[in-house]
């Protein structure tokens, strides 16, 4: 499986040393991985919404599904609840998936939908040249708000537990290593595996140094003690006054799934029998 | 009895559609044509709420003012509806309830007797109605013990004291050699219409007047071998259905016109990335929250241009039940042919009244759209003559599938470029063609009553049924196109043709199809209109247009 090849012809047109690079080069590896394991590169199918992260799309040869702002989360729903033997895989932004689309994710959550979610959350919007997101620190001078954002950063982590997500993970896009078997285990989570990639955005927010200094792996963490995964969350609230930021996985537990839970075991994409509606409406009316 | 009307009413709570269902189910068996409107305000418990049933030995598909016999559960349906009454006509009441003339039951005091609950008044009520009809008691019987699959031994107590104390039945009707026609609401013909072409998903979230197909396939999920899906708002519901349908089910949305509103960004998306979905929208009196539970015609043009872009779609209005069955499946079949966004514009009116359904009238079947044979590399994109692309889904060994809502190559890459996304564009500009010869070879327009009278009733919808019973009664002729975009100008003129004097009927403000037909070379002389949120009686309509004629 050392031949697989995922690069496209499309020009990449990220900034040099953007962190959707690390990302990148973690979702490939990961989806080696997955192959090398036996999942076949056709049943995995990624996603993505709007804003720089999700051009990755148009870089990684599988299929793929380039959606509108904010709605990530119902776009690999609807592909999961056609064919549940898709493994799939959404890229999404700060802005994109906790701004413009909070509900969809957090409803992912709750539901349990069998997706992996991976949030490249830079901590401001890129492609509109630079305003505060949902996870900008408070006083952030972006260009709507020239005098500092008076709002506090929420915590997605902590929002996701809240929300009965079963997985719950943070990683680092300069670890990309790392970020790679975060997503690996995320596909192989059953269930709704969210991933928050702290990412530095080298144009409009640099927080390279800052999450150099500050970053470290969880260890001797147990992930399914949920009070555990709490107070790691809370280490960080997502300001600029860290001690610590951890990264790795937070929580994970069992839940039955959405998609198995509804779908009766039918492939809806597939081929089966019809009904017949004339005997139907005989028998009902 | 040839031609009559039944109309009951009580609280919010006192289970009136209930009552409106067993008795519009009982005429259908009889053999009679019917048409049941059910009229509540938007509340869950007090206020008032009606059933309307016509039946009619010949097909009717409206009711008229008067009625015949009304059944009161509360004061307030007397002091109401009344001066419907006909002469000769019959008043029932809770005589435990409140005082009136009329044939006064102790339904109250029966249902207590009987040990059963408040609502249970309504089995009291029907049971008395059966009696009036004329039911021998072993059909009544056995009507009670299909219908009341909970405490049956109860409510047939209570059917049987309310069927003793009702006496001598007094609107006598004759069973004649008629064959029984299936009932269904209009939402339940777009429901088994979408089944029939093929449903996989059916996703919604709840809005009146919409909101009854995703109960009704939510209920019969495992019967149609449909899954349904109620998602956390109307935005999620469309981009989903745009998701299962890259991925290769066949999807359905529906909501009421407000919750389309939020749908407006899928629409357009599903445009771009050619993504076949059907939208069932239900019109109900806006601006706004509006006037929740009663009706309208008043979003044509919404549905006509909802989502930004230029991009081609597919309209149907169907006007009853069985146009509501075939034109659902007409619009999944043809979102699936030429991979672009369909919508099935019904309203209160249709969506939630109750017809008579003429089965081997209609014939709906799954059409394959065109499917990828697997040679070469794939293009989710490829430009080819007729501007559709072969199918294939994610999950097909050999197949990259690229969808997107960027502009794109053939591939589905993101791109820029000029020439590109002129091809582009004409490319998906060129299923046009296809669709518009379709619909030519459809009977985009219908026609009915004197089909040479030089006056013509120019209508859509739900407001089809009013008109051709007046235009029946006076002469007239009705065109009613069905298919409004692409509008069928060749055909509307042809069914228009002789015609000196065009009068638009419509339940709307300004008249939206009547200024459409105009924007097509169509002048309409007369608007005749109607927006209190009540659809048109018949015998309102024909005033109306004897107004209009003299």
């Amino acid at each position: 499986m050392s031949e697989v090849k995922l690069d496209t012809y499309a020009e990449n047109t990220w900034c040099k040393g953007c962190g959707n690079f690390g990302i990148q080069t973690a979702a490939n590896e990961a989806v080696k991985t997955l192959a090398g394991e036996g999942y076949p590169l056709e049943k995995i199918t990624i996603a993505s919404g709007i804003g720089c992260c999700s051009k990755i799309v148009d870089y990684i040869n599988l299929s793929s599904f380039y959606s509108i702002h904010g709605r990530v989360p119902p776009t690999v729903t609807g592909i999961k609840l056609a064919n549940k033997d898709l493994s799939v895989i959404g890229f999404t932004g700060d802005g994109d998936g906790y701004g413009e689309g909070l509900a969809h994710i957090i409803m992912s959550a709750k539901r349990n939908i069998d997706v992996t979610m991976v949030i490249h959350n830079n901590r401001v919007y890129g492609l509109t040249t630079g305003q505060f997101t949902p996870t900008s620190p408070t006083g952030f001078p972006g260009k709507s708000t020239p005098r500092g954002s008076v709002e506090h950063p929420m915590n997605p982590l902590d929002l996701m537990l809240a929300a009965g997500a079963t997985f719950v993970a943070r990683g680092y896009s300069v670890k990309a290593e790392h970020l790679a078997d975060l997503i690996v285990q995320g596909v192989k989570h059953k269930g709704f595996a969210f991933i928050d990639v702290l990412q530095p955005c080298f144009t409009f927010f640099n927080t390279f140094k800052f999450y150099n200094n500050k970053v470290y792996e969880l260890e001797g963490h147990d992930a399914s003690d949920f009070e555990a995964a709490r107070t790691r969350a809370r280490e960080w609230n997502y300001d600029m006054e860290a001690e610590k930021i951890p990264i790795g996985l937070f929580y994970k537990v069992e839940r039955p799934t959405y998609d198995e839970q509804v779908l009766r075991g039918l492939v809806l994409a597939g081929e089966r029998e019809r009904p017949d509606i004339g005997a139907f409406i005989r028998s009902n009316m | 009895m040839e031609d009559f009307s039944i109309l009951i009413g009580g609280k919010a709570g006192d289970g009136i559609r209930q009552i409106g269902g067993l008795v519009a189910g009982l005429l259908g068996r009889l053999g009679y044509h019917v048409f049941f409107w059910d009229d509540y305000p938007s509340l869950i418990r007090g206020g008032h709420n009606f059933s309307l049933i016509r039946a009619c030995r010949c097909k009717i598909q409206a009711n008229t003012s008067d009625v015949d016999l009304i059944v009161a559960l509360n004061e307030d349906t007397i002091k109401n509806h009344e001066s419907r009454l006909k002469p000769g006509g019959k008043i029932i009441y809770d005589a435990d309830a409140f005082e009136a003339e009329g044939l006064g039951m102790k339904f109250t005091s029966i249902v207590k007797e009987a040990g059963g609950k408040p609502i249970m008044r309504n089995t009291a009520a029907f049971a008395t109605i059966a009696r009036m009809l004329g039911l021998e008691w072993n059909v009544l019987e056995d009507l009670v013990n299909t219908s009341f699959k909970k405490e049956t031994e109860t409510n047939l107590a209570i059917a049987k004291a309310a069927y003793e104390q009702a006496g001598d039945a007094t609107l006598k009707i004759e069973t004649g050699p008629a064959e029984p026609l299936p009932l269904m609401t209009g939402n339940e013909a777009i429901a088994l219409g979408a089944v029939a072409a093929g449903l996989d998903l059916y996703i919604a979230y709840p809005m009146t007047p919409a909101t009854s197909i995703l109960h009704y396939l939510a209920a019969h999920e495992e019967e149609l071998g449909v899954v349904t899906y109620h998602p956390e708002n109307e935005i999620a519901a469309a981009v989903t259905a745009i998701g299962g349908a890259y991925a290769g089910a066949r999807t359905m949305v529906g909501s009421a016109t407000g919750g389309f509103a939020l749908m407006a960004e899928a629409v357009s998306l599903a445009a771009q990335c050619e993504a076949p979905v059907v939208f069932a929208v239900s019109q109900r009196p806006g601006p706004s929250t509006g006037v929740p539970t009663y009706t309208t015609q008043g979003d044509l043009n919404f549905v006509l241009s909802a989502g930004h872009g230029e991009f081609l779609r597919f309209v149907a209005a169907p006007g009853d039940v069985n146009e509501a069955f075939e034109l659902t499946g007409l619009a999944m079949n043809m979102a699936w042919k030429y991979q672009i966004p369909t919508f099935v514009l019904t309203d209160k009116c249709l969506s939630e009244s109750t017809y008579s359904f003429d089965a081997a009238a209609s014939e709906v079947k799954r059409e394959e759209g065109l499917l990828w044979d697997g040679k070469g590399e794939y293009k989710r994109y490829l430009n080819t003559d007729s501007g559709v692309s072969p199918l294939a889904f994610p999950g097909r060994a050999g197949a990259i599938v690229k969808g997107t809502s960027y502009e794109h190559d053939e591939y589905g890459i993101t791109t820029e470029l000029p020439e590109a996304i002129v091809a582009m564009q004409d490319k998906r500009m060129k299923k046009r063609a296809g669709l518009a010869g379709d619909v030519a070879k459809l009977q985009a327009v219908k026609t009915y009553g004197k089909l040479d009278s030089d006056t013509a009733l120019l209508t859509w919808g739900s407001t089809k049924g009013a008109c051709v019973e007046v235009a029946e009664n006076l002469g007239l002729k009705v065109v009613q196109p069905v298919i409004l975009e692409p509008f069928p100008t060749e055909a509307l003129k042809d069914a228009l043709k002789g015609a000196k004097n065009i009068i638009g009927v419509e339940v709307n403000v300004t008249g939206c199809l009547a200024d459409l037909a105009s924007c097509h070379g169509i002048d309409v002389h007369e608007k005749i209109l109607k927006y209190d949120g009540r659809h048109f009686t018949v015998d309102e309509l024909q005033k109306r247009v004897e107004g209009v004629l003299k």
